[in-house]
């Protein structure tokens, strides 16, 4: 067993640690940060594989953005575990399906027969070969419909997204920075010439 | 050095990348100290007092004393708090501040991991950081440290997407991610350094790295007069000298990014003689104080923005500056004036 190897089993073992914790915490916060651990291990292994930039991508991506607004969300959760033990048993059958159907697709894929996995070692390349380079190279000349066509479908769900939960309340106030900077000190003082009055005699009414 | 390498026999590599990350960490350490003792003088100075002069001359020992003060403070738990994640939060922000300067190069050869995607890995470590923050927040069970830990989060994560598409700016003109190739590329002196062709992104980099990092004007994640402390405010003793020691090593790391980036590095402000006589590590070393100065200048001038302001500014400011100018980039860089960019 070389070093590599030792690696990948440390990080193998964690990975999974990681991810079983994810579905076996009772506290969601917990069971998002485990899922954080368990991208950051991920990563690890990429960078095994000498698939730097994608290594980097998933801790920029995931970790780095997408775990962070999850958490945002999980936290500010009402954790009752008694509602969320609730109907489980009920539901129980139909996720135990799922679970063996995912079960035996990944041990299919893995089990490489079919999918050639077993084969993928790490490819051997030239001197001065940047993985970042190349990617970018790929994914720009080969495959710049797809790409161009990904991008185009995500951008129409963010639009959906927010066009989906956007409320506009017809009593909200908000406020219009250019005006706000477009302000004069006319708009907002008026000096008042405030003529003298004589003074007059106060009398002092009875019974106050 | 040849005899420790026999005497190590294969252990050499790995005392010597020891030995290395001390040389950077600690020096790094004594300037947190010294930072926290410039921070004060200098706003003192700008506020027309004096700031610390009572421990030894001048005040210089007051960091130190400051530190074994924290050092010997109890640290408490609060009862209600998620213990683990507690002592965790300070931690996981102070780990992403020290881990980037892996690949941070004090000059040409000095440079602990020359990696090629030296600047992905910058910007994947630095986004970590927000971690420790969200961490602190939540476990403390307390109303003010989680809506700290809220706003902090929120900011955090909006002002990246504009530092990175600034970054991409960089990339773009330096063809490269190795960050020591993104200072070659900058040769030639203050007119070659990438603020220029760059204007835009420098300022968008610059006023993001002050909020990245929670500093004044963008401190609403401790903002004393609403939040009393914001994420730590139930850390004390050396739970709390932890992050205090993260902010400032984050200070230093942003400043440090922003003369490797834009201020070209270890290159010298002209390249002619009396400027080429002061060694390039002296050359960063200048950069860094200068806009480490200006963190502290900020702080002394301007009043804390409202929480609004700050989404405004990042999401509908920034990026799209930052756009607009990652296009007007790529089609210079078309034309004859390509030059102008790299």
């Amino acid at each position: 067993m070389n070093f590599e190897t030792f690696l990948f089993y440390c990080l193998s073992a964690i990975l999974l640690f990681a991810a079983v914790r994810v579905i076996t915490v009772r506290n969601p916060v917990h069971a998002a940060l485990f899922l954080v651990l368990a991208f950051f291990t991920g990563a690890g292994l990429w960078l095994l594989l000498e698939a730097e930039f994608l290594a980097i991508t998933l801790v920029l991506v995931y970790v780095g953005a997408v775990m962070v607004l999850f958490l945002f969300v999980v936290m500010m959760l009402d954790i009752n575990l008694e509602r969320l033990r609730e109907g489980f048993w009920h539901h129980l059958p139909l996720a135990v399906a799922v679970a063996l159907l995912m079960a035996v697709e990944m041990a299919l894929v893995v089990g490489g027969k079919h999918f050639g996995l077993a084969l993928s070692a790490v490819p051997a390349h030239p001197a001065g070969y940047s993985n970042t380079k190349e990617l970018g190279r790929l994914l720009y000349t080969e495959y710049v419909y797809p790409v161009e066509i990904a991008a185009v479908i995500l951008l129409v769900a963010i639009i959906a997204a927010i066009a989906l939960t956007m409320r506009r309340r017809k009593d909200s106030k908000y406020q219009d920075p250019a005006e706000q900077v477009a302000v004069k000190r006319s708009s907002r003082v008026r000096l008042v010439r405030v003529q003298a009055e004589e003074r007059q005699a106060v009398q002092a009414e009875p019974g106050e | 050095m040849a005899f420790f390498q026999e005497l190590l026999g294969p252990a050499w590599p790995v005392v010597w990348g020891l030995v290395k990350i001390v040389a950077i960490v600690a020096p790094l350490m004594v300037g947190v100290a010294y930072l926290t003792y410039a921070e004060r003088k200098i706003i003192g100075y700008m506020q027309v007092r004096i700031g610390p002069n009572r421990v030894g001359p001048l005040g210089l020992l007051q960091p130190i004393a400051d530190g074994l003060k924290l050092l010997f403070k109890e640290i408490i738990i609060p009862s209600g708090a998620n213990k683990f994640l507690f002592v965790l939060g300070p931690v996981l922000t102070i780990a992403p501040a020290l881990a980037a300067w892996a690949v941070v190069p004090f000059s040409p050869d000095l440079v602990l991991g020359n990696v090629d995607a030296g600047l992905l890995y910058i910007m994947a470590i630095t986004s970590m950081g927000v971690y420790g923050i969200v961490m602190a927040g939540w476990s403390t069970n307390s109303k003010y440290a989680f809506l700290g830990s809220l706003r902090s989060a929120a900011q955090i994560v909006s002002y990246e997407i504009a530092m990175g598409f600034a970054l991409v700016g960089v990339l773009m003109a330096a063809q490269s991610l190795n960050l020591v190739d993104i200072v070659r590329g900058q040769q030639g002196g203050l007119f070659h350094w990438y603020w220029l062709p760059l204007l835009p992104m420098f300022v968008v980099y610059l006023i993001s790295g002050v909020a990245e990092i929670n500093r004044s004007p963008f401190d609403v994640a401790e903002g004393e007069s609403e939040i009393v402390a914001g994420f730590h405010v139930e850390y004390s003793g050396m739970a709390f000298a932890v992050f205090f020691l993260a902010e400032y090593a984050n200070m230093i790391l942003v400043a440090t990014l922003t003369s490797i980036m834009f201020l070209g590095g270890w290159g010298p402000l002209f390249e002619f003689a009396p400027f080429t006589w002061i060694p390039g590590f002296v050359w960063l070393m200048f950069k860094i104080a200068f806009v480490l100065f200006l963190f502290l200048w900020f702080r002394a001038t301007f009043p804390r923005y409202r929480y609004d302001q700050i989404m405004r500014l990042g999401w509908k400011v920034f990026i799209p500056i930052t756009l607009v100018w990652l296009l007007v980039v790529g089609a210079a860089m078309q034309t004859r004036y390509a030059y102008l960019f790299h």
